[in-house]
């Protein structure tokens, strides 16, 4: 902010501080950016988040709400002043409980729980609720942090130096990236700036479709003092086309004369950072002609629309498709059949961080330092739009303040890039939280329809599926959607006769691409609704008629593959005495006959891991160094899921090492071989697997060298290796072996890529090599008379095939329901009206009740040590589940998702009409 | 850009009388109005007037200070009559913003959710507008025109809330509709203040806000439960029509479910009044 400037006195964390300041700079800006206390974090500048959240003389406050002018004399408390050398006992309590994971969230989240322990020690779980009502977090699912606040026991880590040889899976260790998380130390992408670096301001479509032109931009610069270069697509050296699935990439960088999405980037505009942080982009010389714009599918179709990208006819991107049997005739010969329609929003991913990072040039190689969850698929895009060699590209990964699928495409790296290599001057970009929902992907609105058909015994015979996926204007992960959908359409259940049919339908809305479960989650809406409608016409149990249904090994999936290590059964089995006490407890509810009635409901997942169809390799590399430290180059980039602690896990027990002397090597693409993407539930497994590999690799070099067999042990002592095998005691000092060709004195590094097959045209074929289950029970009470929900309860069984981190996995499990929550009961998207985190609802601590996780275990025969995916999965029952809870308390047929108050009394009262 | 922070209401006062500026004092709906955008307007800082902080009584009023934060509200000692208006407050935002942003502020944004205005409506409050040439008080429901529009003069200042001591009577009661449990705009919401005479109503106040570009009292209702048994309060209100009401389609919910819930959530206002009067506890 430009005008007069406050030299500003207050104490921060008990330390006097002085700071120039506008007097009207956000308290978050002081702290960040003038006093390098970067462990408050900004979320949206708006309050509505509270990432931001500080203590101004003992009261919680967003910084980015406070005038510095406010604070002048005061006490300011931060994260950083919350451990005093040591952690607090309330630090530590969040890393043993697992209460961060990504860890954008946890400073605000902290500094709230200090100071309502500080005046309340031992606070009910209501108290804590309402203390931390107004942070936001989009990982956890809020229930590890309402434990770590009470410290309340149950399921808590151990730090790795307990765990003995051998026994790394299977334990829960202490997170390994946990302690930065937990101190406000974590670097993410908007964090680390370098102090010559310009500062980038994107000029955007506010038009949802437009043709455009730009004016004099030397003009512009020049009657600009501060403002350095304007960058548009004319300057882009390479092939100005991104995309995540090289042969569908479509997208510009910088949109070339016509921009097909409101939010589009058509220019850049370079400066030092004051003066784009006063710039007004209204004056930016651009005229814009709108063009017709179509919003949905069906617009996208009509008849004279003109298609978005040339070669892409009816604005059809591209068609999933999976046929076996024939679903016609199973269906007309069913004994009982159900037909249904849903709809369901764009869903926005609305991690915590918005994206952020900068680029910069080291020699002839561009370095970009950003949140990500796909380094290598950055790297190559970023070289191409540029013109460089992939190797000339350095992606050096950030912290991911949250990722779901979003931080999977490029966003700014293409944009920070081009203008440090045409400058040659370090550039950075902090996007805003509206830019943000504006320009990053979403979950793919669906319409849907389908038909079931099952025979007297209650046998699935056959199903009909179709899906319209609205993929926006650009391609982005529409292909994966497409296909993914068809394949998993038949939820994890024996279905005979099946036609499925997805398609990726461009529109003028804003892009869909990766959301957790690629549209698996939309599908299964449909699927589980219409199954509880078959359930109730043949008159069986909801929940039998799914274990009856259920596949079990030697079955054969619609795409014609045989499954082993199926434990969809166990899931849904394991939830019986649960189903029982709840349905009894319902009953005895309603029985009261008042406007709350209560419902219970349950959904299947089932979620194959990895790319369909596709390779998806993943390397490892580890390494043992002179010192004795084991160095783990893990790529696959942790997002908060977990993936640091889990692949070391795993390679720790392969090698036979102690885990707490395994240490990290960070994704960067200059450092650690491609892992692949943090996507498709895949690290676990197949980076997983690769690290076992990698490990069992190293284990026998060291073995062969020390001339013993594989039943020896071995443990680090300073510096040396010791190894034992009966009597045979060897110690092989690393310092005295040579450095390999990776500069350890003992390395492996090993790829592993998941055995699959392509599919043939009627989508028959071994997509994926592994896949995970899982089922979940939803208890929750309607209130009939205005249509709220309140959930009283979710029990959750997944099958992790081997649960490498039992800790972790709940994490997820829990995470992974809040966001079915908000895809069920709140979330949706609405281009132009919802671009900020007070009318785009994300479920807050309020709103997710307690969870009951059951790990199954049924061993997969290829995952690493038996372990399956479990990302996505856990998110995939919970919207079915509500929404068959809902109809179970209600009769209420929600015909579009989210089902919001106003859409779940309607649909009441249509009940009633009906009646 | 200019900026002022003055010390004394006179100076803020001569300083609005000057010229025009935009005035910051919590910052809750200041901040996140400004956008991504640079601040072109001259700002009148009112953080540093030490006189418009706090909650005072007079012989005939209650006084709620501009600067008066949620959170100080929240604290203050205040007949049931506040109540609702407490109620309100736990909902407003967050704790964080309930640290920050003051009760005037609320008002002087003039969202149609704002969630200060039904009970401020029902509690007959006065907003006390200061400039150079002296104080004019006006009526809630005459300050607040519109959406986003209300009656202060570009050189005039909030100062004050104003209560009547004699509408500060009775019980109350505040229903907030939302779509998740915290840091929620509401999507209907109820205020309802009740002065019963052993079983009858001897004065009703009810205000609805979300429905309407700005909340309404809903003077026809309170003029049939008046004088009413409390024990036919529900069917009156079942039968009332709400015609104040005007409700719109918006992402939170439909017009049609506005004034369905409008309904159920003024009944649930009243019924838990005359619970708390039954059970002679508290409605808080």
């Amino acid at each position: 902010m430009s005008g007069m400037r406050l030299r500003l006195s207050f104490e921060v964390n008990g330390n006097p501080v002085e700071a120039d300041v506008s007097p009207l700079q956000r308290l978050s800006s002081v702290l960040r950016d003038e006093l390098g206390l970067t462990g408050t974090k900004v979320g949206c500048d708006a309050g509505d988040c509270g990432a931001c959240s500080v203590l101004v003389d003992g009261e919680l406050v967003c910084a980015c709400l406070v005038p510095a002018a406010n604070v002048s004399g005061r006490r300011v408390r931060t994260v950083e002043g919350l451990s005093n050398g040591s952690l607090s006992a309330l630090q530590e309590s969040f890393l043993r409980h697992g209460a961060a994971q990504c860890g954008i969230c946890t400073p605000g989240v902290l500094v709230s729980a200090a100071i309502l322990l500080e005046r309340n020690p031992a606070p009910s779980e209501q108290e804590v609720q309402d203390a931390l009502g107004g942070v936001l977090c989009r990982c956890t699912g809020y229930r590890k942090i309402i434990e770590a606040v009470m410290n309340a026991n149950g399921s808590v880590a151990v730090d790795a130096a307990l765990i003995e040889v051998g026994a790394a899976v299977g334990a829960s260790p202490i997170r390994l990236d946990g302690l930065r998380k937990v101190t406000g130390a974590e670097i993410f992408g908007a964090d680390e700036r370098p102090a010559d670096a310009l500062s980038v301001a994107v000029v955007r479509s506010p038009h949802w479709h437009a043709a455009f032109e730009i004016g004099d931009t030397d003009a512009f610069v020049a009657a600009h003092p501060g403002i350095v270069a304007v960058f548009t697509a004319a300057d882009i050296p390479g092939e100005n086309r991104f995309g995540v699935i090289p042969p569908f990439a479509d997208q510009p960088a910088l949109a070339e004369g016509r921009a097909r999405f409101r939010g589009e980037a058509v220019a850049l505009i370079a400066g030092e950072r004051a003066p784009i942080e006063a710039l007004d982009l209204g004056e930016f010389p651009i005229s814009w002609h709108e063009l017709p714009h179509a919003l949905t599918p069906d617009e996208a179709r009509r008849e004279g629309f003109p298609d978005l990208h040339e070669g892409r006819a009816g604005n059809l991107l591209t068609q999933g498709f999976v046929e076996c049997g024939d679903p016609e005739a199973a269906i007309e010969d069913a004994f009982a059949t159900v037909t249904g329609s849903i709809e369901t929003s764009y869903v926005e991913h609305a991690y915590i961080e918005p994206e952020a990072g900068f680029a910069m040039m080291e020699g002839d190689t561009l370095v970009i330092k950003a949140c990500t969850q796909a380094p290598f698929m950055d790297r190559d895009d970023t070289a191409k739009v540029l013109g460089l060699p992939p190797e000339k590209v350095r992606i050096v990964p950030l912290a991911a303040g949250g990722g779901f699928g979003s931080k999977l495409d490029v966003s700014l790296q293409p944009l920070v890039g081009l203008v440090a290599l045409k400058t040659g001057r370090p550039a950075a970009i902090v996007y805003t939280r509206g830019d943000s929902m504006r320009s990053t992907t979403k979950r793919h609105p669906a319409s849907m329809r389908a038909m079931i058909g099952a025979d007297a015994a209650g046998r699935v015979a056959g199903m009909v599926f179709e899906g319209d996926f609205n993929t926006g204007a650009y391609a982005s992960w529409g292909p994966t959607v497409a296909n993914r959908v068809p394949v998993h359409a038949s939820g994890p259940y024996l279905t005979p006769n099946f036609r499925a049919t997805g398609r990726a339908i461009h529109t003028n809305g804003p892009i869909s691409g990766a959301f957790r479960g690629f549209g698996v989650p939309q599908a299964t809406i449909m699927q589980e609704m219409l199954y509880d409608r078959l359930a109730e016409k043949l008159g069986h149990d909801r929940l039998d008629f799914r274990i009856l249904n259920a596949l079990v090994d030697g079955d054969r999936t619609t795409c014609g593959q045989v499954l082993a290590g199926v434990g969809i059964r166990q899931c849904l089995e394991a939830l019986r005495p649960h189903w029982a006490r709840a349905g009894a407890e319902a009953v005895a509810f309603n029985a009261k006959d008042g406007t709350i009635r209560r419902g219970i409901g349950v959904a299947s997942c089932w979620y194959g891991c990895g790319n369909t169809a596709l390779p998806n390799p993943s390397t490892i590399r580890v390494g043992v160094t002179a010192s004795g430290a084991v160095m783990l180059h893990q790529g696959a980039v942790d997002i908060g899921q977990g993936s640091n602690t889990v692949v070391a896990q795993i390679c720790a027990d392969a090698a036979g090492l102690p885990l707490s002397a395994f240490q990290l090597v960070g994704g960067d693409t200059a450092l650690t071989p491609d892992a692949g993407k943090t996507s498709a539930s895949r690290q676990t497994y197949v980076s997983g697997k690769a690290a076992e590999k990698a490990g069992r690799a190293l284990r026998e070099r060291i073995l062969r060298f020390a001339n013993v067999s594989d039943a020896a042990e071995m443990s680090i002592e300073d510096g040396a290796l010791v190894i034992r095998e009966g009597a045979v005691r060897r110690r092989i000092a690393l310092a005295e072996i040579g450095a390999d060709a990776f500069g350890y004195a003992f390395s492996a590094e090993e790829t592993y890529d998941p055995p699959t097959t392509a599919l043939d045209a009627k989508g028959q074929g071994v997509p994926y090599a592994v896949y995970g289950y899982g089922a979940q029970l939803v208890e929750l009470e309607v209130d009939i008379a205005l249509g709220t929900v309140k959930l009283v309860r979710i029990i959750a069984a997944h099958d992790v095939g081997r649960a490498i981190n039992p800790l972790l996995a709940e994490g997820q499990i829990e995470g992974g329901i809040a966001q079915g929550i908000g895809l069920a009961l709140m979330e949706e998207y609405v281009p132009g009206r919802t671009e900020n985190l007070h009318d785009y609802l994300i479920p807050t601590i309020g709103d997710v009740p307690p969870i009951e996780t059951i790990l199954v275990e049924v061993p997969d025969p290829e995952g690493p040590f038996g372990a399956k995916g479990l990302g996505e999965h856990v998110l995939i029952p919970t919207a079915p589940a509500i929404l068959n809870a809902i109809r179970h308390a209600t009769g209420a047929e929600i015909a579009r998702v989210p089902a919001t108050p106003s859409r779940i009394l309607e649909a009441i009262r249509a009940r009633e009409e009906t009646r | 850009m200019d900026y002022a922070r003055p010390t004394e209401l006179e100076e803020a006062l001569g300083l609005l009388w000057a010229r025009r500026w935009t005035i910051i004092a919590g910052g809750t709906d200041f901040y996140p109005a400004l956008g991504a955008g640079p601040l072109k307007d001259d700002v009148l800082d009112i953080n540093g007037l030490s006189a418009l902080q706090g909650i005072a009584e007079t012989e005939e009023h209650f006084v709620i200070g501009a600067r008066t934060s949620w959170s100080a509200l929240l604290r203050a000692p205040l007949p049931p009559a506040f109540d609702m208006l407490k109620q309100a407050a736990r909902e407003v935002g967050s704790v964080q913003i309930q640290n920050t942003g003051t009760v005037a502020g609320n008002l002087c944004n003039a969202s149609p959710a704002a969630d200060g205005v039904p009970p401020l409506l029902a509690l007959d409050a006065e907003v006390a507008l200061s400039s150079a040439e002296g104080t004019r008080h006006l009526p809630l429901s005459a300050f607040i025109l519109g959406n986003r529009e209300i009656a202060r003069a570009p050189h005039e200042l909030v100062t004050a809330i104003r209560v009547p001591k004699a509408s500060a009577a009775g019980r109350s009661s505040f229903v907030k509709l939302g779509a998740r449990r915290y840091l929620v705009i509401s999507i209907a919401m109820a205020a309802a203040r009740l002065v019963l005479d052993g079983r009858q109503v001897a004065e009703v106040a009810i205000a609805v806000g979300s429905c309407s570009a700005v909340a309404q009292r809903l003077s026809a209702l309170e003029a049939r439960l008046k004088g009413a048994d409390a024990a036919a309060l529900p069917p009156l209100i079942d039968a009332y029509d709400f015609p104040e009401l005007t409700p719109i389609d918006d992402v939170r919910g439909t017009a049609a479910y506005r004034r369905q819930a409008a309904r159920e959530i003024v009944m649930r206002a009243v019924a838990g009044l005359l619970d708390a009067a039954g059970q002679g506890g508290l409605a808080a």
